[in-house]
């Protein structure tokens, strides 16, 4: 017998002696979650707001445009204002299209990069899966979010995204990515909730503390 | 007024011999309510220090000849919430799988702790006690979380004329007594009395009020030998002012 | 002779004595309470929720084989290396081996509590290789060449003085002890890093069976650049950590969060299915992952503590524990500390060299009254004295409850006691908290209450007549 045999003999062997299941055998469903998890709210609207309020107690911004070309003039603004000198990115979509429109040097990550070039990035701009209202979460994968490091060693991430990406709840969100991925999931998917922060020093909240410093979430209203 | 009940009073070992006033209290209460009290002739500990300890098989000895002794209580009601909670909680874990399980099973539901049996089963809150003072409530932790008695003496308190109650910080933290853990560990133990003393200390009570005299013991144990100004009087004893 | 009872019982009485030690971790524990209580009260049921995650776990843990069986096929489906180990050793071997094989030179390392139980670091220092902690308070505590305090804050029990000297003593530039500047400290040198280390090894919080993925739930990021940037990548988790579905985790993750530092949901939270996939930008090329038992077993096969093992690490229970909050992280000599880690401790590591971790409790239950998973701690600490005092009576103890039976079963002998005892009490005044003292564990910091002129019983006997 190998290694493996051996453990799953040990854990057969250990389960011949069953316990009471004082809490029940069986797993919950979806429905039973929704029942003691924070509220959500009905409508699209009450969804939205609840995002919002959450992003900005996250210490994220939540930025709401009304067309793409507004959503280009305020990725334009944030660019001037935080003096941005080069930005990656990644192919396909809206991102790529708006970070070309900048103007500036311009990193793709798509098929490999230089991990230091990324990290000299002043801004990481993606694209997402999902927001989540119940948390104020961005969903990223490895295959639609320009891979691992993208959405994380720059100091700044910047989300670019359309309304029609929300969704109530965490359980929507794992519904969603399994409709979405089950045939080939992404080696890597992520629930970013705010900007990267610690609180290993006197429990006082630090940002930035190996990830993005700051959030960055675009969302146009279509 | 319901139908009067005859109440077996246990009253366990250190209140027996250290806070004797703690079940007179209570017998003067039961029968002030028109209930008739006895008190079994039995075993005079519920074997809670052999338990904890982990000797289950001596503690076992007394819990039979205590539940034997109770077997045709019509209610019984305990003089602390520790033991308390050993019999009604620890005792069928005590004898899962022996013969003596139904007997424990049978036994358990008919036991209350004190105050939690005046509010819960008699429906009373207001004794017409007087006690101008101003107390904090202590929870001990097995009454509180064994038996979820938050409630019931905070209503009993809140009837007694001229008291004021004044909630301390963390007031459901451990005062550090638990049992054999006083003397195995009393570093530790004292530490927490420490806390528990100056939490009490800051809410400028005069009385630091609890339904368990052992956690009482623990309060003014600390506060005699450091001289600090901590008064402790079990609930029976408040609530038997006049 | 320096036995773990011993080391506890000299630690305990020196820091729950130290309040500069308990002034830092009341201010810690208060902060986190408020938060912890906000979030809550934003669930719709909170207790509810507990009843859902503890019903998850025991479905789990009553069929972890199928589900630890589904969760590595999946896993290796899509490249993955699934590992074995039946304990400490066994694991640290596989690992150096998959580090010798790339030539490591630099590890980086997210935060892992099973590392610490099979002493990763100091095997791979041994081995020659550096070895990072990321995590800033592990970062911190691996400096000062300390085990972390606790299991979610690593550095709790350290000021941001103490951390500015720490920095100081070992070259990091730390011009002040603001703990915006300490963390950016760390945050440059640990970049490096990331960009130079060949391996990354991380723990996991959950392994999801349906999808064959890891989850690690982290706030800094630390995790998420050491799975993303070095070309290998180690996880290495207990086999325990299984969760049946992805969905599960919209419970457990919020729980988590709540109850590990009171936030809605950690910063992160991410899975890992597997290394680098056609047409991924990055990630590493090579994913192991360790499963680890090291006696996990043993803890299953009990079957009146097995629930034991729905722990999340979530450290709820020592937050709450007065006995933790006086004694401190340290004292325990344990890589788990606090309620969760007395229960299991003796199971992992032998009930006798350990069964003291079960006495060090007032048995006040507040870690059961909190934790997520309804694990039912204390009662779980009272198990362990049984098993004890089954398996190695103190016979002087033996004899004293056996004695005090005899006397509280008999009436008589009861009262006669109470008389001696009375008189007893009378020379007790001679003694009373010198070296002589019996009842000097008590009397040395308590006075002790005398016994009453006329005990109860002699009172209702008296009124009988």
């Amino acid at each position: 017998m190998n290694e493996r045999e051996h453990l799953f003999t040990r854990i057969r062997e250990a389960l011949t002696v069953k316990t009471p299941a004082h809490h029940g055998d069986s797993l919950p469903t979806s429905a039973e979650h929704r029942c003691v998890l924070p509220t959500v709210g009905t409508t699209m609207d009450e969804q939205l707001a609840l995002f919002a309020q959450n992003a900005a107690d996250l210490k994220a911004t939540f930025i709401l445009v009304n067309h793409e070309d507004d959503l280009a003039r305020a990725l334009q603004v944030l660019a001037d204002k935080e003096q941005w000198q080069r930005v990656a990115t990644h192919q396909g979509g809206l991102a790529n299209k708006l970070a070309g429109l900048l103007g500036l040097p311009l990193l793709m990550v798509d098929g490999g990069y230089d991990k230091s070039a990324l990290a000299l990035c002043d801004a990481g701009i993606s694209e997402c899966d999902a927001l989540v209202a119940q948390t104020g979460s961005v969903v990223v994968t490895s295959m639609t979010a320009g891979g691992r490091a993208l959405s994380c060693l720059p100091p700044h991430h910047v989300v670019i995204t359309r309304r029609s990406q929300l969704v109530p709840d965490l359980t929507s969100a794992f519904s969603l990515i399994r409709e979405k991925h089950a045939a080939h999931y992404p080696s890597m998917i992520s629930f970013i909730t705010g900007p990267s922060r610690t609180g290993d020093i006197e429990r006082i909240l630090v940002l930035g503390a190996h990830g993005p410093k700051q959030l960055t979430i675009f969302c146009i209203q279509d | 007024m319901p139908s009067p009940l005859k109440i077996s009073l246990f009253i366990p070992c250190f209140v027996d011999l250290m806070y004797p006033r703690v079940g007179i209290s209570m017998v003067r209460i039961f029968e002030k309510l028109g209930h008739k009290v006895v008190v079994p002739k039995g075993p005079a500990c519920c074997g809670q220090p052999a338990f904890n300890t982990g000797y289950w098989d001596q503690s076992r000895e007394i819990a039979i000849r205590l539940m034997e002794s109770l077997q045709n209580a019509e209610v019984v009601v305990i003089a602390s919430g520790s033991c308390g909670a050993m019999m009604k909680v620890f005792y069928p874990e005590l004898f899962a799988g022996t013969k003596y399980e139904a007997l424990a099973r049978a036994l358990a539901p008919k036991c209350h702790e004190f105050a939690g049996f005046l509010v819960n089963q008699l429906g009373v809150t207001d004794l017409g006690a007087r006690f101008p003072h101003k107390v904090t409530f202590h929870d001990g932790c097995h009454g509180l979380r064994e038996l979820n008695n938050k409630r019931p003496p905070r209503e009993l308190l809140s009837k007694v004329n001229g008291l004021e109650l004044l909630e301390m910080d963390a007031a459901e933290t451990c005062c550090g007594f638990g049992g054999t853990f006083s003397a195995k560990f009393p570093a530790i133990s004292t530490a927490m009395g420490e806390a528990k003393c100056a939490a009490a200390l800051a809410t400028q009570a005069e009385f630091v009020v609890s339904c368990d005299s052992s956690c009482l013991m623990q309060i003014q144990g600390l506060a005699d030998k450091r001289q600090l100004p901590v008064k402790t009087i079990h609930l029976a004893e408040v609530l038997v002012q006049a | 002779m320096n036995t773990p009872a011993s080391q506890f019982n000299a630690d305990a009485r020196r820091v729950s004595a130290d309040l500069r030690h308990r002034g830092i971790i009341r201010t810690a524990m208060n902060n986190y309470e408020v938060v912890r209580d906000r979030r809550k009260a934003g669930f719709q049921d909170w207790q509810g929720a507990r009843d859902l995650a503890a019903r998850t776990k025991c479905e789990t843990i009553s069929h972890l084989d199928t589900h630890l069986e589904q969760f590595a096929r999946l896993l290796e489906a899509r490249g993955t290396v699934v590992h074995w180990a039946a304990n400490a050793q066994h694991a640290r071997d596989i690992i150096l081996g998959i580090v010798r094989g790339k030539n490591a030179r630099v590890i980086v390392k997210s935060k892992t509590m099973t590392s610490e139980e099979i002493h990763l670091n100091e095997a791979l220092e041994n081995a020659g290789c550096e070895v990072v902690e990321s995590d800033l308070g592990e970062f911190i505590v691996q400096l000062r060449e300390e085990p972390p305090y606790h299991l979610v804050f690593p550095a709790m029990h350290l000021t941001r003085a103490e951390i500015q000297q720490t920095f100081q003593r070992k070259s990091h530039d730390a011009p002040s002890d603001n703990p915006e500047d300490l963390t950016m400290v760390a945050r440059r040198v640990l970049r490096e890093k990331y960009l130079q280390a060949d391996v990354g090894i991380t723990g996991a919080n959950f392994a999801i069976a349906e999808t064959g993925m890891i989850s690690i739930t982290e706030n800094e990021g630390n995790a998420r650049l050491t799975a993303a940037l070095p070309q290998t990548m180690i996880t290495l988790i207990g086999i325990e950590k299984v969760l049946p579905r992805l969905e599960d985790l919209a419970l457990f993750l919020p729980m988590l969060a709540v109850m590990g530092t009171g936030q809605p949901l950690a910063c992160y939270n991410t899975l890992y299915g597997g290394p680098r996939q056609p047409g991924e930008a990055d990630g590493p090329e090579e994913f192991h992952v360790v499963m680890l038992d090291n006696r996990r077993t043993t803890l299953l096969a009990d079957a009146e503590q097995r629930d034991a093992l729905g722990c999340i690490r979530c450290g709820a229970c020592l937050n709450v524990c007065p006995i933790f909050c006086n004694v401190g992280g340290h004292t325990y000599g344990t890589v788990y500390g606090g309620p969760i880690g007395s229960v299991i401790t003796p199971h992992l590591r032998g009930l006798h060299e350990w069964k003291h971790l079960g006495y060090a409790s007032s048995l006040c239950g507040a870690c059961s009254e909190t934790c997520p998973v309804r694990i039912d701690l204390h009662h779980h600490l009272l198990q362990n004295r049984r098993n004890a005092s089954y398996a190695k009576p103190i016979r002087w103890q033996k004899l004293a409850f056996q004695l005090f039976a005899l006397v509280a079963n008999r009436p008589r002998l009861w009262s006669l006691t109470t008389r001696l005892a009375r008189l007893g009490q009378k020379f007790h005044g001679l003694i009373k908290g010198r070296a002589l003292d019996p009842a000097q564990a008590w009397t040395r910091t308590r006075e002790i209450q005398p016994i009453a002129r006329q005990s109860f019983h002699e009172w209702w006997k008296e009124r009988g007549k």
